[in-house]
């Protein structure tokens, strides 16, 4: 199949950025998508072209790696689908897409597709964690969790940290990523020692990163690749307003 | 620089053997004990002073860096990912065992311990392994409190499932997603350091030299991939724990970015790299769909304990497998090894789907498939139930080959997923290049020459949490002098990466670094895979080093090294996965029997099984690096507690 891409391209940080058109003659809908871009990549590399800068690493939906924008949205299309499990079966012959960067103030872009989002990292060194020094666990069994709480914190523990919700969001609020993380552990009895300080250090560190507030639109659940429920924002919210509230 | 980019090892020299591998003797379960009893320590207050580098941030690094940093020491840690959360640990499906002997299904420490050395196929160390099956049951109470939400049974207690190879139920799981879980839980971990001051991060940047100084390793020479910046990172320690070498392959399991130089740059300092040729080929990976094809998607081998693999009966049958009536199916898996049935180790999974294929049996538009078929499983358990233990990795499936697979069966085939050979190290996890030490899939130990599902996110751990902080002290604790960051090895590492560099951006030919990668990996797949032939391998060792010839002549690296430019990235690795890749082969030619997934055809049963020769061959390969012929160490292995015997799953 043929397709045309419209694909930014920016230098760097400083660098304006374009758009800039090109097209593939010989894509194969059983390609995924970051398979079109290295098709592409080969072909511009032997034009003595730079290939387009794109993060990229396990290609089966898990690292969280890959990031670009698909037709205005975050991982294309398809839902519960991150770019690189999202293949061209999905799209028609002919058809023009535009691929932009993750946007975000919070997440500047480093080249190309390719944006830092180590403030992510940074709020998870804000406490998104349970303080268990190796060799000081007590014995696997001797917290029971009832299996409805395991499985939330599964369920909100299954985020892979790939910054859709950010580049969703019309005010770049990380609040589905961060209320992830708080609901996962959360739900645990292992997590309840550090549970106010947790969200209050984890809050602030995200507004300190320049994320925006939240104001419930909803994007971020709908663009989730790992369809991350909404009632995590919730849960944060809670657990902040209760923290901001009865600290003691 | 590319000193080798036109010799050939056709040949290699025998050396002295390895001895000290500085296990204790004694009766196996006190050994660890007395290990770690016997290691000097490092005074609380000096080791606030000692620096430590640590390559990777997968199960492996990022336990160790974290937990060496709340031992007090200064890390630095280092990942080539834009996060140390992506390492390719993330993608591991299916568990990780524990003798934990939940169930009072008859498990135990020694149990785990026989099952792995056997599973290894009787190539890998006691003493090791022993030590592996003991901490095993630590991990599980490491990850339960750092709050690793491992799946429960309604009464609040953990479940756990039974896994190829295996009898008992001992694997821990986190629905098909185990080592995102733990890997989540090591780099929240990793991060809290961070947070603490006890670990400088270092994200996007690449170790491309080792920096040796008076025989021992100081340091690291790490490019940084966002400005191009090459500098040098002193310490008193490095461990590296940078992963599997898979991507030679091309096509394989392991994530893009996976890649040997790490490992490859410390052998060629001195490092000893062990058993290259020992790869562990996955049976229930998702088929080849065409040649844009960027690697492999494997669906947890956990499916094999509800699903059924056949083939039809009749060879060249293109009936739709709804078509074909039981009776003209073959569960070969179930009928040639009825112990066992579709839970037979990976190796001997893998090996007999490929001999259905290769009898004109298999499925799928390639003929390269088997039928991994849960319509019994829905029919017996309801789909719901099914839904709840494999749905996220149905929906993987489905995604990626547009098929559902509660209506038809999954195709599945084998393919390359992750290597037992790497760096040889001893007891302490101590490579031969003093204060080189070497965790997780980047050292070779404990696997021998195959692994047991869910023993590598155990093996990872187990370094990383366990033994790697309780052995360095050892090293540390015997004073490391200071080293000048102007010192002559310092200055001809950088050098080294410069050259490397300036060279590959240099050549500016015709042919990308891709279609000399794919190349490579199409020789070591047909001669240095599933099957191994003498002839084969020297046709791969003959065409290798021709291979790297023209990469050094004719590659094309776009771009400049002062900025992000990720095919400079790949080329790096590919220069070094192609003298890699004939490392590999020489140590497949040189190992005549078959062994675990190294099967070579010279070397069968009458009924086409793997003969290993353990008279010949009961030891560990060690290369060493010479620029011409390698020279080939030999560890020899004892077996005081599970006798040698042929592996029989029948």
């Amino acid at each position: 199949m043929r397709l045309n891409l419209r694909i930014w391209r920016q230098d760097n940080a400083e660098d304006k950025g374009r758009l800039v058109a090109y097209r593939v003659d010989d894509a194969d809908e059983d390609m995924s998508f970051l398979e079109l871009m290295d098709v592409l990549n080969e072909k511009l590399i032997l034009d003595g072209e730079e290939p387009v800068a794109f993060d990229h690493d396990c290609r089966e939906g898990i690292c969280g790696a890959c990031s670009m924008v698909i037709n205005g949205e975050p991982h294309g299309p398809q839902k519960a689908t991150t770019t690189c499990q999202l293949h061209l079966r999905h799209f028609r012959d002919g058809e023009t897409i535009t691929v932009e960067p993750f946007r975000a103030a919070a997440f500047p872009v480093v080249k190309d597709l390719v944006v830092d989002r180590t403030s992510f990292d940074r709020i998870i060194a804000g406490g998104g964690y349970i303080s268990a020094p190796t060799g000081a666990a007590p014995e696997a069994h001797a917290a029971p969790v009832p299996k409805r709480n395991a499985d939330r914190a599964f369920t909100a523990a299954a985020c892979i940290g790939c910054g859709a919700c950010v580049a969703a969001c019309p005010n770049g609020s990380a609040s589905l990523f961060l209320g992830a993380k708080i609901t996962h552990l959360g739900e645990l009895p292992q997590g309840q020692p550090e549970r106010s300080d947790r969200v209050i250090r984890m809050v602030k560190t995200h507004d300190a990163e320049g994320f925006g507030g939240c104001t419930n639109t909803g994007e971020c659940a709908v663009a989730c690749p790992k369809e991350i429920p909404l009632d995590v924002i919730s849960q944060l919210n809670r657990d902040y307003l209760s923290a901001t509230t009865h600290r003691r | 620089m590319s000193s080798k980019s036109g010799a050939s090892y056709s040949d290699f020299i025998t050396g002295s053997p390895l001895v000290d591998t500085a296990a204790p003797d004694g009766p196996i379960e006190t050994r660890w004990e007395r290990r770690r009893f016997g290691v000097k320590l490092v005074n609380p207050a000096n080791k606030r002073k000692m620096k430590i580098i640590v390559v990777g941030t997968g199960l492996a690094g990022g336990s160790a860096a974290a937990t060496l940093a709340e031992l007090g020491y200064q890390v630095s840690s280092f990942c080539y990912q834009d996060s140390p959360r992506r390492a390719h640990s993330i993608a591991a499906q299916g568990g990780i065992n524990a003798a934990k002997n939940y169930r009072g299904d008859g498990d135990s420490i020694y149990r785990l311990f026989y099952d792995t050395v056997k599973g290894g196929d009787f190539r890998s160390r006691e003493s090791n392994v022993h030590r592996l099956a003991e901490i095993s049951v630590q991990i599980i109470d490491q990850c339960v409190a750092q709050g690793v939400p491992f799946a429960r049974e309604y009464g609040g207690l953990l479940d756990t499932r039974s896994f190829g190879g295996a009898q008992v139920s001992r694997t821990f799981y986190a629905r098909g997603q185990t080592g995102q879980q733990l890997l989540l839980g090591a780099y929240q971990a990793l991060e809290r350091q961070i947070d603490a001051g006890g670990v400088t991060m270092y994200p996007r940047h690449e170790m491309l030299e080792l920096i040796v100084v008076d025989g021992r390793a100081r340091g690291i020479v790490a490019r940084d991939l966002v400005t191009g910046e090459t500098r040098s990172h002193l310490a008193d320690a490095v461990v590296l724990a940078s992963g599997g070498y898979g991507n030679v392959f091309y096509l394989s399991t392991n994530a893009k970015g996976c890649n040997v130089t790490a490992s490859w740059r410390a052998h060629r300092k001195g490092a000893l790299f062990a058993n290259p040729c020992y790869t562990q080929i996955h049976p229930t990976c998702i088929p080849v769909s065409g040649d844009h094809q960027s690697k492999l998607t494997l669906m947890s081998e956990s499916l094999r304990n509800d699903g059924r693999v056949w083939v039809p009966q009749k060879a060249g049958d293109t009936r739709a497998p709804g078509d074909i009536p039981d009776a003209e199916r073959d569960y070969f898996l179930e009928r040639q090894y009825p112990a066992f049935g579709n839970l037979v180790p990976r190796d001997i999974a893998s090996r007999a789907a490929k001999n259905v294929c290769d009898a004109g049996r298999g499925v799928g538009p390639t003929g390269l498939g088997v039928y991994l078929d849960f319509a019994d499983a829905i029919s017996r358990l309801g789909r719901p139930a099914v839904a709840a233990k494999y749905g996220n990795l149905f929906q993987m499936y489905q995604r990626i080959t547009g098929e559902d697979p509660y209506e038809v069966p999954m195709r599945i085939f084998p393919a390359v997923h992750y290597t037992m050979g790497g760096l040889w190290v001893d007891y302490d996890l101590q490579s031969t290049v003093p204060g080189l030490f070497v965790v997780g899939e980047a050292n070779f130990s404990d696997h021998g020459a195959n692994r047991l599902g869910a023993s590598a996110l155990m093996q990872g751990l187990a370094d990383g949490y366990f033994v790697l902080p309780n052995t360095i002290g050892d090293y540390l604790a015997r004073g490391v002098e200071p080293v000048a960051t102007d010192a002559p090895e310092v200055r001809e590492a950088e050098a080294a990466v410069a050259g490397r560099v300036e060279k590959l951006l240099s050549i500016d030919g015709d042919r990308t670094v891709d279609s000399f990668h794919r190349e490579l990996g199409h020789l070591m797949w047909d001669h240095c895979g599933m099957e191994r032939t003498a002839e084969g391998l020297r046709k791969a060792l003959d065409r290798i080093p021709e291979l790297r010839r023209e990469f050094w002549q004719t590659v094309k690296v776009p771009g400049s090294a002062a900025t992000l430019n990720q095919s400079l990235e790949k080329a790096g690795r590919v220069a070094d996965f192609l003298e890699l890749g004939e490392l590999m082969c020489l140590d497949a030619l040189h190992r005549e029997e078959s062994c675990g997934g190294h099967f070579r055809a010279e070397s069968q049963t009458e009924d086409g099984e793997a003969a290993r020769d353990d008279e010949r061959f009961s030891y560990v390969a060690a290369w060493e690096y010479t620029g011409a012929a390698p020279v080939l160490h030999k560890e020899d292995l004892n077996f005081d507690y599970v006798t040698p015997s042929q592996r029989s799953y029948k």
